[in-house]
């Protein structure tokens, strides 16, 4: 079952106890309000091609005044440098 | 060039980022052959790497260069065009495509380089489903009633991308004690993901969908319905906020168990 993408593969929950949750308490995830559900947020982002995935972020995080954001996952920090033709060469070679 | 999906975190959902970076990928890739090789050859040669492969990282990477075992899921869609092969992958985390590409050039005996490559899918995010800078930049220009109608679109709680992360559903009384850094106990735990064996990278969720904390799993998830006491799972990362859920434990009980 391992050999299968975690997102092809059928997940089952156990349930070890009947129990309620006080709706007074916290606050379901898609009823955030929006200063939270911000701060609490992800973006799917399509990256472009030519920026590193890092700045990327920094200009996410200018554009929508953030104080933190960070990526998951860099997308080719090196794309710059493999462009040239040299790298190219050097990497298909060694 | 590579583009596609890259998952990005605001504010406090900046501590999640350790939970995306474990989560699989999936890519399209084109690939240049460096000499002509038959197509059956390719398709052959493609689906030897679908399983355990051994890879060094890159000199240029990120990590320590030490060889490492990473599973390939599938590898589908191949298609050939003269010497361009375009297909499409699924794989572990911090497996390097370029470098498949180049060991996958090595076995076919031409030689091969990675042309472009895109990211289709990170974990529960497909591509299908991502904005543009452009789409963000309208979101950061909107004025207040606008914006909120984007905000809600363009940007999901962070829980989102936890949906293939194994998991434990606690208690409301636990909340707070996890929030304050302890290990989850097993008479906290409500409901569980049925894969879970000690070690592995787990998430804390509160009954309403709320994530807790990260946490690193002490029990197989067959103990934890087995047993009635003892640590379950041990608090890695906080990510909600202490103050969320009132503190219904109590110091006394606390101090006998340890």
């Amino acid at each position: 079952m391992s050999q299968r993408a975690p997102w092809e593969e059928q997940r089952k929950l156990l349930v070890k106890l009947e129990e309620e949750t006080d709706p007074a308490l916290g606050c379901p995830p898609t009823k955030r309000p929006l200063d939270q559900h911000l701060r609490f947020g992800l973006i799917n982002l399509d990256k472009p091609s030519g920026p590193s995935s890092h700045e990327v972020v920094a200009w996410v995080k200018r554009m929508l005044r953030m104080k933190h954001a960070g990526h998951g996952g860099t997308l080719e920090t090196f794309a710059r440098l493999e462009q040239s033709d040299g790298y190219r060469r050097a990497s298909s070679s060694s | 060039m590579v583009t596609g999906v890259l998952p990005l975190a605001l504010e406090d959902a900046t501590k999640t980022i350790q939970a995306f970076l474990l989560t699989g990928k999936e890519y399209v890739c084109l690939m240049a052959l460096h000499g002509d090789v038959e197509e059956k050859k390719v398709q052959a040669v493609l689906e030897e790497f679908v399983g355990d492969i051994l890879q060094r990282p890159p000199v240029r990477a990120a990590v320590r260069r030490d060889v490492r075992k990473r599973r390939i899921y599938y590898i589908r869609d191949v298609e050939m065009g003269g010497r361009d092969v375009l297909f499409r992958v699924g794989c572990q985390a911090g497996t390097y495509i370029r470098k498949l590409v180049y060991d996958m050039g090595e076995v076919l005996g031409v030689g091969a380089h990675m042309r472009e490559l895109r990211r289709t899918r990170a974990g529960s995010f497909t591509d299908g489903e991502s904005f543009s800078l452009y789409d963000l930049m309208e979101l950061s220009e909107a004025k207040t009633e606008e914006r909120e109608v984007l905000a809600r679109r363009m940007v999901k709680p962070m829980e989102s991308a936890f949906e293939y992360v194994p998991r434990i559903y606690i208690r409301d009384s636990t909340v707070s004690s996890i929030c304050h850094g302890a290990e989850l106990a097993v008479p906290g735990i409500v409901r569980l993901s049925e894969s879970i064996v000690p070690k592995m990278s787990i998430a804390l969720f509160t009954l309403k969908d709320e994530l807790v904390a990260l946490s690193k799993a002490l029990m197989s998830s067959d103990q934890m319905m087995k047993e009635d006491h003892g640590l379950a799972a041990k608090t890695v990362r906080v990510i909600m906020p202490a103050e969320t859920y009132p503190r219904m434990w109590k110091t006394k009980t606390v101090t006998v168990q340890a």
